[in-house]
């Protein structure tokens, strides 16, 4: 079974329990999921799952229709990380002191292209956008000069295709619901 | 509640309790009958359906697996959706093995179930439990309210949902405080819900791919399965296969969609299947499946199922769609509506010989299995003679529902259907103790009909309590318990794969007929051959419930057998063979 890490959109209804109702079915195929953002999409009232998870394409494909089914998901898609533009945010906490002790921590900065958010007496909290290796790599190389605290977010990603696939889809349910109307 | 003056009066008329719009929404659905069990959680409900009893129906069950299954005996003859009350807590959890039974086989379920009052949710309260996370993997739908609001809105969503589309179980979980609360009665059924499209406009191309198919086939099989039943396509079905000439076999949920003695019907399929369907699998040259969805009980290994043969799947679910064999031309549409435009575009055609190509191997069959089973010539009664003199005596016009193990899979091969939604029987859960209380539910919901539950001495300790209920209700169910002193079933495996190590799988019983007069109902026992069939007209004459146990052969084995995984067309007739 050749393994591939996919990123998995699903649009969905914002509803109490489906968080819970789209996790488990990954619990029960023992998929591992590596990553897993929810947030409002650019549609009012629709949720957007972004699940990273390395599996075979077969299981992940009929996985993702599995997920279809369910009453609150208008719909999912699968994707390879060359189908899509994705990002994660990683926070580091780093002692005030290490910071202004040498100039190490200021060039890690400029090199890894991350900012500085909050400067206090005690503490600075650096930010980094990038893929999960290059927040990672940034860790590596702070850690030497004392990383107090460093957590990452979830993945967010958009497709390279023009246009948004969900609006592409509501319209398309849209025609479906009134041919079947029709026919009923 | 006070009103002040007559225009109050008349806007109060729809003014109702959160647990009085709940039973008003039931009977908008057209809802006449219940399946329950009270308890404290959900006594809102109970005492406002003591005012509806004159248009609603209840039967209290003597456990809540009792009401469940019932309601799904209920729905799988009816065609309507089952419903089923319990309270909060362990009346909830009582529910769940039907809900997952319910699930695997699509059958349509409404459930209600009590919760502890909104404030006290998430506190270790009283008879608290996660009902809706853990009905979760098991439901279609489920909702939990806590806003009488709510109540006819998420009612008629849930009536929805579990009828449309490939039907299924829903769960809905009431507050106590919702059902007290006030709200305001306004109906409206469901026909649409933006992110829910339960069936597709079907597409011409896979029509025309498909008939393509079909006309230019020498070998063809057809594969009913329960979405047949489900659509309401029995019909069409046969001016298909009588038109197209192709012979039929079905699932086990399929089974009593043709009728058993239809020249083109050629038998069950899968692991106790008949022989010449499971060969001819693996020898047609298309397969033809409509509303089933291949599971592993009917494939075998999948690696060697019908790999010769192209493969047109009709089937309402998407994601079953080469989900376990992949499909040549896949028709996503429910069985009738396919059916239908495909009656239009196929040929008349006979395929005769190739139907004759079944005959040597249905004669194999009865020889080395089928006579012995019914026509036993050894002392010992076997399980297929009681099914095949009951069927018989009944005229093949009874419903039978059976328990799961080897009573099942003998009736399945031996009761020959007459009418469709007779075959009522745990497929893809393969439920212990479904047997008993889904007789209550298929005689509530087909009264016209004689019920015979065919259960086997494990399976029905698991649910006995409800012959409490059949006497209560004082069903036209006639209980028939083919007592081997041994779980059957995996007593045989263990006979056969096990080195007959009978690992914790043997019975000491108690007296069946005993129990059976407490509860009231008359009882008889037939240990010997000479006395079966004056027991079973006995049984038959009989008005309301009977029991009747049958002492059956103890180590007898179901064949044809095909082993867990094997080729299915490695069907084994015999224990060496």
């Amino acid at each position: 079974m050749q393994k591939q890490e996919f990123t998995i959109s699903a649009y969905t209804e914002n509803t109490i329990g489906l968080l819970n109702r789209i996790t488990i079915m990954f619990t029960r195929r023992r998929m591992n999921i590596d990553s897993l953002t929810v947030s409002e999409s650019a549609i009012a009232g629709i949720s957007k799952f972004t699940i990273v998870v390395k599996d075979a394409e077969e299981r992940i494909r009929k996985l993702c229709v599995q997920i279809e089914r369910h009453v609150e998901v208008l719909k999912c898609f699968y994707h390879r990380n060359d189908e899509v533009v994705h990002q994660e945010v990683a926070l580091y906490k780093v002692s005030s002191e290490s910071l202004l002790s040498g100039d190490h921590i200021e060039k890690l900065v400029r090199e890894y292209n991350a900012r500085i958010l909050e400067i206090t007496p005690n503490f600075t909290v650096i930010e980094k956008t990038g893929h999960k290796a290059e927040t990672q790599e940034l860790f590596e190389k702070l850690n030497p000069h004392g990383v107090l605290q460093f957590i990452r977010s979830g993945r967010v990603a958009i497709t390279r295709s023009n246009i948004e696939k969900l609006s592409e889809f509501l319209k398309e349910r849209d025609r479906v619901q009134t041919v079947l109307d029709h026919n009923n | 509640m006070t009103t002040q003056n007559n225009s109050s009066l008349e806007r109060n008329e729809e003014d109702v309790t959160g647990a009085q719009a709940l039973i008003k929404s039931l009977l908008e659905e057209g809802v006449d009958t219940i399946f329950g069990y009270p308890g404290g959680a959900i006594m809102p409900v109970y005492d406002a359906l003591y005012d509806f009893l004159d248009q609603v129906n209840h039967v209290l069950t003597r456990h809540e697996q009792g009401a469940i299954h019932a309601a799904q005996g209920y729905a799988r003859v009816s065609g309507k959706v089952g419903v089923c009350f319990a309270t909060s807590g362990p009346g909830a959890t009582n529910l769940i093995t039907g809900i997952a039974d319910a699930m695997i086989d699509s059958t349509p379920l409404v459930c209600f179930t009590g919760q502890v009052t909104s404030p006290l949710l998430g506190t270790d309260a009283f008879q608290e439990s996660d009902i809706v996370g853990m009905s979760m993997p098991v439901t279609k739908w489920n909702y939990q309210i806590t806003d009488a609001d709510e109540i006819t809105d998420v009612v008629a969503k849930a009536f929805f949902i579990a009828k449309s589309g490939r039907p299924g179980p829903v769960l809905i979980d009431i507050s106590k405080d919702a059902q007290f609360a006030p709200t305001s009665f306004k109906y409206k059924k469901y026909r649409r819900i933006r992110s829910y499209l339960p069936e597709q406009p079907v597409e011409k191309k896979s029509l025309i791919d498909a008939a393509r198919l079909i006309n230019q086939a020498q070998k063809p099989l057809m594969l009913v399965g329960q979405g047949v039943v489900l659509s309401g396509a029995e019909k069409v079905l046969l001016q298909f296969a009588e038109k197209t000439g192709i012979p039929m076999a079905s699932t086990l949920l399929g089974l009593s969609a043709v009728p058993s003695d239809h020249p083109l019907w050629k038998g069950m399929l899968g692991m106790h299947g008949n022989y010449g369907p499971n060969v001819m699998t693996n020898e047609c040259d298309l397969l033809l499946a409509v509303g089933m969805r291949f599971d592993d009980r009917v494939t075998g290994d999948i690696k060697t199922y019908a790999t010769q043969a192209k493969v047109i799947h009709v089937e309402i679910d998407p994601s079953e769609i080469n989900k376990n064999i992949p499909a040549e031309v896949a028709i996503c549409s429910d069985a009738k509506k396919a059916l239908k435009m495909l009656l239009k575009l196929v040929k008349d055609n006979d395929h005769t010989s190739w139907c004759n190509e079944f005959i040597p191997f249905q004669e194999a069959e009865y020889e080395k299995v089928i006579e012995k089973d019914i026509y036993p010539s050894k002392t010992g009664l076997t399980m297929g003679e009681v099914v095949h003199q009951v069927a018989e005596a009944t005229n093949h016009d009874a419903i039978m529902t059976t328990d799961v193990g080897q009573q099942q899979m003998i009736a399945a091969r031996y009761f020959k259907f007459k009418n469709s939604r007779s075959c009522i029987t745990s497929g893809g859960l393969g439920t212990m103790g479904f047997g008993l209380p889904a007789a209550v539910g298929a005689a509530v919901g087909n009264p016209a009909k004689t019920v015979v539950a065919f259960l086997g001495d494990g399976g029905y300790q698991m649910t006995i309590q409800e012959m409490a209920t059949i006497k209560q209700e004082n069903l036209n169910v006639k209980v028939i318990v083919l007592n081997n002193e041994f779980l059957g079933m995996v007593r045989q495996w263990q006979e056969l794969f096990f080195d007959r190590r009978y690992s914790f799988t043997k019975m000491h019983n108690p007296d069946f007929i005993k129990i059976a007069e407490g509860y009231g109902i008359s009882a008889k026992l037939v240990r010997e051959r000479d006395d079966l069939s004056i027991a079973i007209d006995e049984m038959l004459a009989q008005e309301g419930p009977y029991f009747l146990e049958v002492r059956v052969e103890k180590e007898d084995n179901v064949f044809p057998m095909v082993p867990s995984g094997a080729t299915i067309s490695d069907v084994r007739l015999g224990p060496n063979s």
